[in-house]
Order: structure tokens, then sequence, then C-alpha cells
């Protein structure tokens, strides 16, 4: 029957005979006109099935420029690669927010590692370092992104599930209480960084992990990764109020972010490595946050470090943290 | 000098138009599946409009319906090596009729893997910064490279196989050992690889204790070769009726003790993480016990794991019995055990994963319409080309697919 089947190949000149082969196998033969208009108005109508099902695609409201598509990784951008980067990232702030950023790309110093510590004793639990982490490093606001959680936790352990991030008493501190403030602990072995495919993060010489925020694919890989739950990822577009736009800002700190990538604490990397301090410790009320140059044996952090039985947070994880701990009345 | 390019795109060509062509069931089962499929795209072009946000995925819990997916998916795309093994290395004839349809099932497979991956991502337009070469591959570092790399080299190692023994029988000549046998014995340690690597993916971090086992491989192992040969027992019938395609029943036993012996595996290594979870009773198992019995009160998982391990255990149960070995009873195990470890392993493993998040809160994860929808639109993409696949191959496989007579005794009087 095989053979037969073969040279007949349409031998009988008809679609839709009696041949064996047509009856097994329709496929097998030369199409008729017919069948082939038959099949155009198929594909027509399926066409325009397709084009209705992407419809949605009109409500895009900003399309990516060749320019933006073709960019490079930061570290293999050349410093006017960089700065022509640098001058389109600023025209778009100035389109969208009407305002003119200094935008930068700050590098880390020499001989600096950055270290921070924090006294739990003296956190009350205001948060005041939340919202000015906010206010400084341009976070979406609706959705709002926070990069610092405060922890309420009952006083006699250390069980992270036994606190709680929400607590909304007339007054802080409460007494049964202690506070504890975690946000990127700029890890010396960071899992995140081991984690992105592309390396679109990575740590820098000062200590300080950063993301290419133009490089990162969201994969969110690295938010599994991470043991301190430090990552945010924008999951629509960043919504930031005009007249709340911080100015102040660097490539790799606190531009505004895209949507759909990935974003956390820099440890204000756009002020400490031009000499001021970050924002939350800024902020602080109470004086709880220490930050400073590890390698100086003179700043404070060295001093606390050396004097005060500091402590990180899980240990276990084997991810060796910048962020100390300590208690001290 | 350019016949066999001429010949071989005339091939195509071919199986192009006959993918369009078939029984009044072929049009309504490929309508159905393209009207699905449009409707995930739609949900998808929402997704790239407004971004993730349309998904139940949060910052706590950060992977989703898709990577359930994708894991389960990449476990079915390596069970095709269950019937590469039996053909090839102990030369099982009636199973080396039916190995094809494990490995274009594997085609099928991987190619959803990788739209399961490619909707998660925040910025699909920045899919070429994970090409070697062009982009810039944190490899051999990033579990998540190594899956990129081995994914694609197993996608193209089935395609050529396939291709090569297919175009081979078209042209009616005797495959060249040397150009396919090779690769079916890389793709034996291929398909243990790419599953491996897509458990070391989960069970590489502190960060969760939860997937931070080493049984993570095994079990991955173990429940992909009892879902994959499951799956292949069905198609195999429905190959069978649908395109009139002879099998043996003895493959389909031997794929039945596959799947038997899987299955024990795969319940023995549940048990051991069960036991090491809830017997230690540490801090750590906090996870566990929000997938078991709920957690504070949080507790959208619990009927959805109870339900994995009835169905499972029925399943396992009824596979052991001699009640097996007649075709609807086998088939109700196999269903049984394929939407179990569809539930055991993708959502029972990654969502709890994130639950409680590292910092010990709990947000739970439901996912939206528009998340289920682009997932349906994906399975019924892999259905498609599964289809498509199964229609050019099966007239090739009997014969009736050839290269033209006609047209070849032209080409040699020209």
């Amino acid at each position: 029957m095989t053979d037969k089947s073969d040279q007949h190949k349409c031998g009988c000149g008809k679609n839709n005979g009696d041949c064996e082969s047509h009856r097994d196998d329709p496929g097998l033969t030369p199409v008729s006109r017919r069948d082939f208009l038959k099949r155009s108005a198929v594909i027509g109508s399926g066409a325009a099935a397709l084009i209705a099902a992407m419809s949605p695609l009109r409500l895009l409201k900003e399309t990516i420029t060749a320019e933006e598509f073709v960019q490079r990784h930061y570290k293999e951008m050349s410093k006017e690669e960089l700065d022509k980067v640098i001058a389109r990232i600023s025209a778009k702030v100035r389109d969208r927010f009407g305002v003119t950023p200094r935008l930068r790309d700050v590098k880390p110093m020499d001989g600096v590692e950055y270290v921070y510590a924090l006294n739990l004793s003296r956190c009350n639990g205001s948060r005041r370092c939340v919202h000015a982490c906010v206010n400084e490093n341009n976070q979406s606001r609706s959705p709002e992104i926070q990069y610092i959680s405060v922890f309420k936790m009952p006083k006699g352990t250390m069980d992270m599930e036994q606190g709680t991030r929400h607590y909304d008493p007339e007054q802080v501190p409460e007494d049964d209480s202690y506070y504890l403030p975690v946000q990127c602990q700029q890890c010396e072995n960071p899992p995140c960084v081991k984690a992105c495919p592309v390396e679109a993060t990575w740590q820098e010489k000062d200590g300080i992990t950063v993301i290419d925020y133009n490089w990162c694919i969201g994969c969110r890989y690295c938010e599994a990764a991470c043991p301190y739950w430090a990552r945010r990822f924008n999951f629509t577009e960043p919504d930031i109020p005009k007249e709340r736009l911080n100015p102040d800002m660097a490539y790799l700190s606190n531009r505004p972010r895209p949507k759909g990538v990935v974003e956390k604490c820099h440890f204000c990397l756009h002020r400490t490595r031009e000499g001021r301090l970050p924002a939350c410790l800024e902020a602080c009320p109470t004086g709880a946050r220490i930050f400073g140059n590890i390698l100086d044996p003179e700043s404070e952090v060295s001093y606390v470090l050396k004097k005060k039985r500091v402590f990180i947070l899980k240990e276990e994880a084997g991810t060796l943290p910048r962020f100390f701990y300590f208690f001290d009345k | 000098m350019f016949k066999w390019l001429r010949d071989y795109l005339y091939f195509l060509w071919r199986c192009f138009v006959i993918s369009f062509v078939g029984e009044p069931l072929f049009y309504i089962w490929m309508t159905f599946l393209t009207c699905l499929a449009l409707i995930g795209l739609n949900a998808y072009c929402k997704q790239l409009v407004h971004g993730l946000m349309m998904t139940g995925m949060t910052d706590h819990v950060s992977w989703g319906l898709y990577i359930a997916n994708f894991t389960y998916l990449v476990g079915m795309a390596a069970a095709a090596v269950m019937l590469v093994i039996p053909a090839y290395v102990y030369k099982r004839h009636d199973v080396h009729e039916i190995t094809i349809f494990g490995e274009l099932f594997a085609i099928a497979s991987i190619v959803m893997c990788l739209l399961f991956v490619t909707v998660d991502l925040g910025r699909p337009d920045r899919f070429w910064h994970l090409i070697p070469g062009i982009g810039r591959f944190n490899f051999p570092i990033s579990m998540l490279s190594w899956d990129v790399v081995v994914l694609n080299v197993y996608l193209f190692i089935n395609l050529h196989i396939t291709g090569y023994l297919l175009y081979m029988r078209y042209l009616g000549r005797e495959p060249n050992k040397w150009l396919y046998l090779p690769f079916v014995f890389l793709s034996i340690a291929w398909a243990v690889s790419i599953h491996t690597v897509t458990a070391f993916l989960l069970a590489g971090f502190a960060a969760r204790p939860f997937w931070n086992t080493a049984v993570m491989g095994p079990r991955f192992i173990a429940s992909a070769f009892a879902a994959g040969p499951a799956v292949i027992i069905i198609t195999i019938q429905l190959i069978q009726k649908v395109f009139r395609y002879r099998t043996s029943i003895e493959a389909i036993y031997l794929l039945r003790r596959i799947v038997q012996v899987s299955m024990i595996i795969n319940m023995f290594l549940l048990l051991n993480e069960v036991f090491k979870e809830f017997y230690t009773d540490a801090l750590h198992n906090a996870s566990a016990r929000y997938l078991f019995f709920g957690l504070h009160g949080h507790d959208a998982l619990v009927p959805w794991i109870w339900t994995a391990l009835a169905m499972n255990t029925v399943s396992l149960i009824l596979l052991m019995s001699p009640w097996t070995r007649r075709m609807v009873p086998l088939n109700i195990a196999c269903l049984l055990l394929i939407v179990g470890i569809w539930i055991e392993k993708g959502m029972g493993l990654i969502v709890p994963g994130f639950i409680p998040n590292p910092l010990g809160e709990i947000v739970e994860y439901v996912p939206t319409w528009n998340e289920i929808l682009i997932c349906v639109g994906i399975w019924a993409v892999g259905a498609i080309i599964y289809t498509i696949l199964l229609r050019c191959t099966t007239p090739i496989l009997k014969g009736k697919l050839k290269i033209n007579l006609k047209y070849t005794q032209r080409n040699v009087s020209y």
C-alpha cells in the first residue's frame, strides 16, 4: 500500500477522490485552488485574531529606543559611552519630572571599606530611617518600596519569626519590645551576586553591592537568594510624585529605576562616596546608627567593632555581613 | 550541487504543509489550542504593559506559577531518557519504535520551559544579556546561567537526533550511526543534568532552608521519571488511536514498570524529607509546617498538598496492583500521578520556599487570573508544537511521507 500511494502522488489529479492515499492521509497530496482559498481565509482570520490578541500593547507608554536596547554593561562602557548614557537618562528624568538632576557616576574610593553598626539599645522603632531612605533614594511611592524593614521584637528572642513589621502604637518605644532594623547587609560573600545570571549585580571595592538597573533582566533569582530579604523588585512602573524627586543622584544608586528591575540599599553611595553620611543615619533621632570606614583605625565603626560585643544576623548563612548589631546601654 | 539543500528545504516545506491538514478532529483540536494560545498571548501583552504586578507575585513570594510550571516541565523533558535508555542501552526493539515520541515530547517541553522563563522576566527585552558572547554571562557561578546552557543544548541535541533520523527515513536511507548515536548517549547524561541543575538552582541557597536540602536533586529526578513516562503512556495510546500508529503493549508495560519504581523512590524521598523536617522540629521547618499544616492561620496550600499526597498514594497503590495491566486503570493511575506530582513539585515546592520569608514574615501567594491564562496559553503552545511534530512524524514513520519518486527521477534526468 505504501508503494502504491507513492506512485500515485496524485496521479488521480483530485484532492478528495477515493484513491487510497487521500483517504489515508489527505495531507500528503497537493493542494487544490479551492482548498488554497479556504486556507487563505483561515490564515486571514487567524492573523486578525493575532492582532486582536496583541492589542493591549498599544497602551505601552514607554517604548525602548534602539540606543537603550543595545546599551552595554556598566563595566564594559568607556567613559564617553557612560557620559552619553548619563546625558540620555538625565534628559529622560527632565522630561518626566521637570527637574534637571545632578546625575553622575560616583566611583569607590581607594582604601575605604564601608561598615555599618547599629546600636539596638538605642533604636526606638520610630522608623524615621525607613522614610528618610525612601525620600533620599527615589523609591516608588505607590506601591511604596522600602529598603529598611524595622521589626518589633519581643524581648528574649532573636527569632525573626516572633517579630513583626506591622506595629502602630501611640508612642515608641514599647516596654516589652526591642526594635531590629534590617536592610542590605552588604555581605562580603553575597549570595545575590552569585545568583545573578548576567552579572547585573556585583560587589565594588568599597564593599557596596550595586546593581546596573539597565542590565538587570528581572529574573528575581537574587531576591530568592538573599537571606536578609533586602532586595525589591519593581513590579510596575515606579510612581514618584514630581515634587518628591531627589535630583542628587548617581548611576548605580538612586536614579529613578525602570519597571521590571531589582533594587536595594546601596549605603547611599552617592552621598557616602563623597564624604557624607547615609540618609538613614542622618534621620535617626537616637543616634543608634554608626557608619564609617573600617580600614581607618580611628573611625567610630572601628572603635565599635573593637570595643563592643557586636553580632551579625544569620551568621550561619556564611554571608559575612558588613552590617553589625550590638546592645549597649 | 545544492540538490541536498533543495531536498531538505522541500522536506521542510512538505512538513509545513501537512501540519495544516488533517481530519476534522485535528482541525477542532488545533483551533481550540490556537484560541487558548491567543488568550494567553493577550494576557501576556497585558503583563508587558502593566508589569508583573498583573501576577500574584510580591517581594515576599517572588516566584510563583511560572517557575512552578517551569520546574515541572524540565522534569517532563528529562523523562524522555526513560525511553532512550531501554531502546539504546538495553536494545529493546519494541521501545525503540516509540522512543522518538519521547524525544519529540522533550522538544515540546523544553520550548514550554523557555517560554515560562521568558514570561517570568521583568525585562524580556534584555534577554540578549543571557546570550554567551554578546551578553555578560555569569558562568559557571550562577546556577541560572547553567540552566540556560543545559536547557538550550538539550533542545538542540533532541532536535538533531529526531530531525536526522526522520529525514533519513524520509529519504529512505540507512542513518549513519556516527551521526546520531553519540548524541543519543550524550542526551542520556544531559537529560539527568538538566533536572539536576534545576534542582541545584533551588537547593543552592542558605536563605531558603526549605529548598536547601541534598535530596532535592534525587527527588526531582525520581518525580520526573514517574510523571514523564506516565504522560508518555497516555500519549502513546492517543497516538495509536488518532494517528493509527501501532505500538506494542510490551512497551507500555515496560513504561508502567518504570513509573512504579520511580514512584516508590519518589514517595520514599518525600518521606525522608517530611521526617527530617518534623522529627527534628527545629526553627527551619517553618515552611514545611506552612505547607502541611498552615502557620499562624495561613493555610492556602494545605488542601493542595494533601490532595497531591492522596493522589500520589492512590496512584502508587493502583500501579502496584495487577489491575493496571489493563489500560483504563493504568490511565487513571497515570493521570492521578501526573496531577499529584504537578502540585507537589510545582506549587508545593516553589511557593513554600518563600513562606515565611527570610525575615519570618508570612505573606501568602494566590495566582491571578491573568497569570493563570498566560500559563494555559503556554501549555497550549506546547500542545500545538507536539501535535504538529506528531502530525509530521507519523506519516514519515509509516513510510507515507517519503521523498517523491517522480521528483527524484526528474532530478536524476537533469
